[in-house]
């Protein structure tokens, strides 16, 4: 059993209460959601904080997947779990499904929710580079109210976000339009393991058939989940064909700045990032063009 | 001889008065949480241990300052290298005759090394005080890189030794090195080839730790560890630190898995001895997941450089190799005394050749020690792995189908006893109908001819196979001793009066089904049910001594020991039988529990009836003592040699180099199977282990020596989603010198199964040029390995 430090504990039973612990505590506080990230790395004694405050009775306040006209709305506390099993989520965007299904265990899952993985900002994270594919943005509740940011702003660096001390992540919203296809992909040394490289790809057609927009986002290849916007500029307005997407692949490759450790080199990894962004185009194209999103 | 891959409950619980296939006697316990593990001890008054560690691989102590955790209120104690030795304490022997550090005094040699340790009120105070122990250290540079460890001007690890001066740890060989040299020199064709096997980690899902209770009134000590040697361990703590062996009691509890992890003595061990006698309370130490990935025996970690000399037809004629083995920074290998590269010398493998020769270099390294069992199967696996990849390079250089090249160099079976080229005397094996019978489950040219298919369209698919010979169950003792223990096992055992029965074993189970296995050992030679026998294990005071189960020994050593104590009360039986028949024993006949007049199936007594006389009131015949008891101490006159045939079918994606293991044929020959259904979950356990190995297990570190796999998120290890549905099958081939012809098991799997998983890989690399490929086969290696650009992973 590996102990962690000695540290104070709190359960919130509002948000308001949270926002209110926190901006008491400052950077001593930390907020605790499914645990998965922040207990490993208590217990190894990596972090130490001298306050946790545990949101997990936020639960009925936000924890919920809202499919509405023109947007998604998603709470901070939805758990893997919910997000894996949601059929009216995987009905608007499969590609939460494709990665859900590779994330992870059962067990982490099970507690494991999306604000937390946003906010850990774990450059391998899947479900950031999710939110990076599907253009979301992310709501932040403070002592002062709330204020929106977009993915590009949320995320300043590795295991650093726009969440400053006292503010809680409430809500992540997805904009929906028409036409649209999705696809995510990992590849992993073993089921469970981080990436070694993701990417997802959003898609959406004109009414000719043509790609009208398109965003990959990657994750394991550089300090955050990144969009590329290159990617998107190439794809607009073409007929998609393996011709393109190799293109796009090759941006994705030559855009990204991986690093050689045990899960791979960094060849190998920009390989992947242009190999999984055409595998996944391919994937979202199809989708789309069969109209199930 | 196939088995089907689903059984139903019922056909696993066919309640055999011997062998066959029953459900596990541990199981109920083990399944409802009722397993009771070194770490379930709570005695009144203890207290924990925690060890501070070096954070660097090779540094000079300069000072070690406690005051500030000694004045926390929990604390009751803190104990640095200087304290112990001033005890005498500070060092201790390792398994191959070696020291090593109990805690640091001079240097720390590796990460992780065991520098001080505090005893405190709870697990948390324990932990917390060591941050406030200040270690001021001196940095050295690190010896990491296994191949410069000899170079001019290396860091020296172990100056603690008198005289030494270089990283040396031992040269070794085997073989002929003229005889060999001379038939390389006249073969058609020579293949060489460097191999790495890497550094893995048993990694038990149980840590080490222990429980020590020492009564400063009696003198005496009572320590509940993780070992799979409670005796050998019992002798050594006397030896070590000088309490009366009569006076200390090891118990081995239930073991969370072994693997060969817990044959070594830690540190830790000795540390909570130390830590009882110093505060006079009973002291727990149980290791966390990082402490075990990074202090505790490791296995493998061979270099070598294989070669293999053959007519241009495919008939092997000899095999030579050179290894450069990392030892770490003491040389904590387990292994018999004579054999410090362990049985590494079966390296000629299943091969009828006529010349052997392998020449050895171990040396130091800033990295932990260990080399253990399972994990090593006393090295066999690094053997295995060597022949079978050597001759698949042989394969690919003749282009010949490599089934077809190991059938035409088999040993047959009219050559048994088969001595090898390096001297080993192989008892017993029929390999042939083995690889055919392999061949036929996986239908082996029905795969050849959709593999040739696949390729003309750009698919990989690979197939590759493993034929291993091992050598288990380890004496003789006049060979094989581990620091002056020969290797030989004792077994008691005790018929009740209403015909129950108790034996009592010096090996410890840690998964393998002891407490079914032997009780059906038993019960098929006195004919008294599995359910009816308690089996006793793992507690030096009510067990007889032996050397403790590693390298696949129980049942070819304790197993023979168990079916010889059993033959001994059923003679003694016989007599009883007599006299209560009032036949002569020459007109007895046994039958599986009991004894009737030959030819009279009616006039019978049981083996229950018998034991009542034995402990009754009436007449026994003259000069037998009462009661139904035996006991034996059993000295195998060798080892044994079981067999298997392995095929596994890979296919692996072009466009990401992932390698999924789409089937695995496993045909194992381990002679008379006493529980074929606890014969299969070793096999099963094994070929997982084997995934784990060939796919993603290594221990690496970085240039400054910091390991790499200190958590179960770096070190990885297989998952269900990994492996296949195995499909085993099975021949049988007795062996001729165990009692019941039984060969051990438990290696057997993870023994072979790496070289068929990676020779499968480069045979699906095939099309790309590939001839090998090393350890662990990541996406990323495969990747490499596709475009000629693999680096060994070291
Ligand atoms: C074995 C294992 C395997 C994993 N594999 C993967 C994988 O393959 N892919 C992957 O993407 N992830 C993986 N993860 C990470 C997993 O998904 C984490 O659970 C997740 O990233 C964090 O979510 P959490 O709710 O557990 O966060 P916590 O650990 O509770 O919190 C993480 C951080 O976020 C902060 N935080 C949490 N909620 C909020 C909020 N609402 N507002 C502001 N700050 C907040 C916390 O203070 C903390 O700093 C793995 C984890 C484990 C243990």
């Amino acid at each position: 059993m590996q102990v962690p430090a000695p540290f104070e504990y709190a359960r919130a039973t509002t948000v308001d209460e949270a926002v209110a612990l926190m901006g008491r505590f400052g950077d001593t506080a930390r907020l605790i959601a499914g645990g998965h990230s922040l207990l490993p790395m208590m217990k190894l004694r990596l972090a130490n904080f001298d306050y946790l405050i545990d949101i997990n009775d936020l639960h009925g306040e936000l924890g919920f997947i809202a499919v509405e006209p023109g947007v998604v709305r998603i709470g901070a506390l939805t758990r893997h779990r919910e997000l894996l099993d949601s059929a009216e989520l995987a009905g608007v965007f499969p590609i939460f499904r494709d990665a859900e299904r590779v994330i992870a265990d059962p067990v982490v899952r099970n507690r494991g929710t999306l604000g937390g993985s946003l906010c850990q900002a774990d450059p391998s994270e899947d479900l950031s580079a999710v939110c990076t594919t599907l253009d979301a943005s992310c709501v932040i509740r403070g002592p002062l109210g709330t204020r929106t940011v977009s993915m590009a702003d949320f995320h300043r660096g590795p295991y650093e976000t726009a969440v400053a001390d006292g503010e809680i992540l409430t809500e992540v919203r997805f904009p929906v339009r028409d036409r649209g296809g999705s696809a995510y992909s990992k590849v992993e040394r073993r089921a469970g393991d981080w990436a070694v490289v993701s990417a997802g790809s959003a898609v959406w057609l004109d009414d000719g058939g043509r790609i009208a927009d398109a965003r990959v986002g990657l994750a394991a290849v550089g300090p955050n989940t990144t969009g590329i916007p290159e990617i998107s500029a190439t794809l607009r307005g073409e007929e998609p064909s393996d011709e393109v997407f190799a293109r796009a692949g090759e941006i994705a490759a030559r855009s990204c700045e991986p690093a050689t450790d045990q899960r791979g080199s960094a060849e190998y990894k920009r390989h992947l990032a242009a190999e999984l962004t055409v595998r996944t185009l391919r994937t979202a194209v199809a989708r789309a063009a069969r109209g199930e999103a | 001889m196939t088995d089907t891959r689903q059984r139903s409950f019922e056909d696993n619980d066919q309640k055999p008065m011997g062998f066959g296939r029953m459900l596990r006697k541990e199981d109920p316990r083990f399944v409802r949480g009722r397993g009771r593990y070194t770490d379930d001890v709570q005695l009144p008054g203890m207290l924990h241990l925690a060890i501070l560690r070096s954070p660097f691989a090779h540094a000079r102590i300069v000072s070690v300052d406690t005051s500030a955790a000694a004045a926390l209120p929990e604390v009751k104690a803190v104990i640095t290298g200087a304290d112990l030795a001033g005890l005498g304490l500070a060092w201790m022997p390792t398994l191959s005759g070696d020291v090593q550090a109990v805690l640091a005094t001079d240097k720390v040699r590796f990460q992780g090394q065991e520098v001080a340790f505090v005893v405190a009120t709870d697990r948390y105070a324990a932990r917390d005080a060591l941050e406030l122990i200040d270690v001021e250290y001196d940095v050295l540079d690190p010896v990491i890189d296994v191949r410069q460890a000899l170079a001019e001007g290396a860091p020296l690890i172990r100056d603690d030794l008198d005289g030494k001066t270089d990283n040396h740890c031992f040269d070794w060989e085997t073989g002929d090195a003229d005889a060999t040299a001379a038939v390389f020199a006249k073969a058609d064709v020579v293949v060489s080839q460097d191999l790495v096997y890497p550094r893995v980690h048993p990694a038990p899902m149980e840590t080490c730790g222990s429980v020590a209770d020492f009564d400063p009134v009696e003198g005496r000590l009572k320590l509940w560890s993780t070992t799979q040697a409670p005796h050998a361990h019992r002798t050594l703590y006397a030896m070590v630190a000088g309490i009366p062996e009569h006076k200390i009691q090891v118990i081995s509890p239930d073991l969370g898995g072994g693997f060969g992890n817990k044959v070594p003595i830690y540190p830790g061990y000795v540390c909570s001895i130390v830590g009882s006698i110093v505060t006079g309370k009973p002291v727990k130490w149980m290791e966390d997941r990082s402490e075990n990935l990074i202090s505790t025996g490791f296995a493998r970690d061979y270099i070598m450089r294989g070669e293999i000399a053959a007519t241009r037809d495919g008939k092997i004629l000899a095999i030579r190799t050179n290894v450069l083995a990392d030892h770490g920074a003491f040389n904590g290998t387990a292994a018999p005394v004579k054999y410090p590269a362990g049985f590494f010398g079966v390296f000629t493998g299943s091969y009828d050749i006529e010349a052997a020769y392998c020449s050895m270099t171990a040396v130091y390294t800033n990295k932990a020690p260990g080399g253990v069992a399972y994990a090593c199967s006393f090295r066999i696996t690094e053997a295995v792995y060597l022949v079978e990849r050597i001759v698949d390079c042989l394969a690919y250089e003749l282009d010949m189908d490599p089934a077809a090249l190991r059938l035409k160099n088999f040993i047959q079976p009219d050559q048994f006893p088969y001595m090898s080229k390096t001297g080993w005397e192989y008892d017993s094996g029929d390999y042939e109908p083995t690889m055919r019978l392999a061949m036929e489950l996986a239908g082996y040219d029905e795969l050849r001819k959709e593999q040739a298919e696949k390729r003309t369209r750009g698919e990989l698919m690979g197939i590759g196979i493993s034929f291993f010979t091992e050598a288990v169950g380890a004496g003789p003792r006049k060979h094989m001793d581990i620091l002056g223990l020969g290797m030989a096992d004792g077994c008691e055992l005790r018929v009740h009066p209403t015909g129950k029965a108790v034996v009592r074993l010096s090996v410890q189970t840690q998964g393998q089904g002891h407490e079914t296995t032997f009780a059906q050992i038993i019960a098929e030679e006195i004919g008294i049910a599995p359910a009816d026998i308690d089996v006793v294990h793992g507690d030096t005071d009510n067990t007889p001594f032996g050397l403790g189960t590693y390298g696949s020994r129980s049942t070819p050593v304790s197993g023979a020991a168990a079916a010889l104590v059993a033959r001994k009360v059923r003679d003694k039986a016989r007599l009883i039988a007599s006299s209560m028949l009032e036949v002569s024993v020459a007109d007895l006949e046994w039958e599986k529990g009991s004894f009737h007049v030959k030819g009279d199936p009616g006039t019978a007594v049981t083996i229950q009836d018998i034991a009542m006389r034995a402990h009754g009131a009436g007449d026994l015949p003259d000069g037998l003592e009462g009661g139904l008891e035996a006991q034996i101490c059993y000295n195998p006159s060798n080892l044994t040699y079981p067999h298997g045939a392995y095929i596994c079918v890979v296919d692996v994606d072009p466009g990401t180099a992932v390698v999924k293991v789409r089937r695995f044929i496993a045909v194992d020959d381990c002679g008379t199977r006493i529980n074929p259904m606890i014969i299969e979950g070793q096999v099963h356990g094994g070929l997982t282990d084997g995934v784990g190995m060939a796919l993603m297990e290594m221990i690496s570190f970085d240039e400054d020596g910091n390991c790499l796999g200190a958590s179960l998120m770096d070190y990885l290890i297989p998952t269900a989603l990994e492996v296949p549905d195995w499909e085993t099958g099975f021949t049988v081939t007795p062996s001729p010198h165990h009692p019941i012809g039984a060969k051990g098991v438990g290696e057997s799997a993870t023994v072979g199964s790496p070289p068929a998983i990676v020779n499968a890989v480069v045979d699906a690399l095939k099309p790309y040029g590939v001839r090998h490929a090393d350890m662990p086969l990541t996406p990323s290696r495969v990747w490499d390995a596709m475009r000629g650009t693999a680096q060994p992973p070291i």
